[in-house]
């Protein structure tokens, strides 16, 4: 029997975490990067974002939207490595800084959305 | 007998092409797949910024406007511009290649890719508004 390979597991969080990725970080990164620090719109206060993030739901979809990109980046950015520069010999410890980063990222997330008050 | 290379006339070494670090610069196709692939780093990037966010705001008003205040340096700016175009690019690729990845099939005719894109872009401006809405709204 062949070696069971890990790869479709790793491969259902990166077509996951594509997909969020896809679908609301760009809104995010124009509103936060670009629309309200050009002042195109007026920052939204401390009170009213804090209260929209301590709603579970958003806690869980903000989770999502942490993690889930995490091990979509990590994953296509190791085949990009792989890819592009060649080094195959490095193959395992890319993909453990890799998949690690997301790890820690999301443990990191986590975190930061549960001690959110 | 054995089968080692000091047996035989010709040195047994497969061919391989040897192929540069530089190999996607030399098509346009090959570039772009390595644009959308470097994409991963915008999104990598942005995630950071969001818990960078999210941590401001749990950390009391001057923290969050601290945060509001570094977005607000060019540098930060140039940044986002370039992060911005990498994300909407992972998007447009990414909702593109979904028919590509699932093709649907109805009464054993493949729907055109566009009947699946299109509901992707359609989700994507629902989300986007939506998304923007519980933001803005607050005011």
């Amino acid at each position: 029997m062949a070696k069971r390979s890990n790869e479709p597991f790793l491969w259902s969080l990166f077509s996951s975490g594509g997909m969020i990725a896809a679908l609301m970080l760009p809104v995010l990164i124009l509103l936060f990067g670009l629309a309200i620090p050009l002042e195109w719109i007026e920052a939204p206060s401390r009170e009213s974002l804090l209260a929209l993030v301590r709603h579970p739901l958003t806690r869980l979809v903000l989770f999502g939207l942490c993690s889930l990109p995490l091990f979509h980046g990590a994953h296509r950015f190791r085949f990009t490595l792989y890819d592009g520069l060649q080094i195959k010999h490095l193959n395992e410890l890319i993909a453990v800084v890799c998949y690690g980063g997301a790890i820690v990222g999301t443990a990191l997330a986590g975190y930061i959305l549960w001690t959110l008050g | 007998m054995k089968q080692s290379h000091a047996y035989t006339l010709y040195h047994p070494k497969w061919y391989r092409r040897r192929v540069s670090t530089w190999w996607w610069t030399q098509q346009w196709r090959s570039f772009k797949f390595i644009l959308r692939e470097l994409s991963s780093l915008a999104v990598i990037y942005f995630v950071a910024l969001l818990l960078w966010l999210l941590w401001s705001l749990g950390q009391g008003e001057a923290s969050y406007r601290n945060f509001l205040a570094w977005m607000e340096s060019p540098l930060m700016i140039a940044f986002n511009v370039i992060a911005f175009l990498f994300v909407l690019y992972h998007s447009i690729t990414w909702f593109n290649l979904a028919p590509k990845a699932m093709p649907v099939r109805v009464g054993g005719k493949r729907l055109p890719d566009w009947m699946i894109a299109a509901p992707n872009y359609a989700a994507w401006v629902v989300i986007s508004v939506v998304i923007a809405w519980f933001i803005l709204g607050g005011n």
